[in-house]
């Protein structure tokens, strides 16, 4: 039963995959590349189960905090262009120039 | 373990698979990229939580179940952040949505 989670884990998978070849903007791109993050995490975590081995649960973690950390990046890069920007919210007068 | 946590437990692991593919074709099928954000939001909620949920009534009162909620948290926090951010990214950048006149007249 374990191994139809996965399978349709891995259906999903398969959808965002082709979302994301197909993706008309890079928005779509970088979300389905998201989604891929989030269902790599669970699959990660079901396949420690299939094979009876937990310790694939430490590997769930931290493909999760890097799945976070690059789409807010990726995101920041695509929209302002920059990685270092600030951003239009902050004060220009804050840090002095 | 008891059957009847055993049967919750299949319960809910399946339920969540079948809310991962409900995300991921509304993902493929949805007509415009903010409607994409909202089926993305399904695989991200309730594929996950439920996963999880059968996945610690599996583990039992064990560190395994600490970590899967742990886990748990981590998404639970960062994939609305991330969506909200996709979103802000796109409006940011000009992308129009998809309105009702346009979407009914791209039908025909």
């Amino acid at each position: 039963m374990f191994a139809a989670v996965a399978g349709a884990l891995l259906a999903t998978l398969a959808l965002a995959l082709a979302r994301a070849v197909l993706g008309p903007t890079v928005f779509d791109r970088v979300l389905a590349a998201n989604t891929v993050g989030t269902v790599a995490v669970l699959l990660l975590a079901v396949m420690g189960f299939l094979t009876g081995r937990p310790d694939f649960l430490d590997l769930a973690i931290v493909y999760g905090l890097l799945n976070i950390v690059g789409t807010i990046a990726v995101l920041k890069f695509f929209r302002q262009g920059d990685l270092g920007d600030p951003g239009e919210d902050a004060d220009p007068r804050a840090d002095g120039r | 373990m008891s059957a009847t946590v055993d049967i919750a437990s299949w319960i809910l692991l399946v339920a969540g698979g079948f809310f991962c593919i409900v995300g991921a074709v509304g993902l493929h099928r949805m007509p415009d990229f903010y409607t994409r954000v909202h089926a993305a939001s399904v695989t991200d909620t309730v594929g996950a939580g439920l996963v999880l949920i059968g996945l610690i009534l599996q583990a039992g009162w064990t560190l395994v179940a600490a970590k899967l909620v742990i886990i748990g948290l981590l998404l639970f926090l960062s994939s609305p952040t991330a969506a909200h951010a996709i979103a802000k990214a796109a409006l940011g950048r000009g992308l129009q949505p998809l309105l009702g006149r346009e979407a009914r007249s791209s039908k025909r």
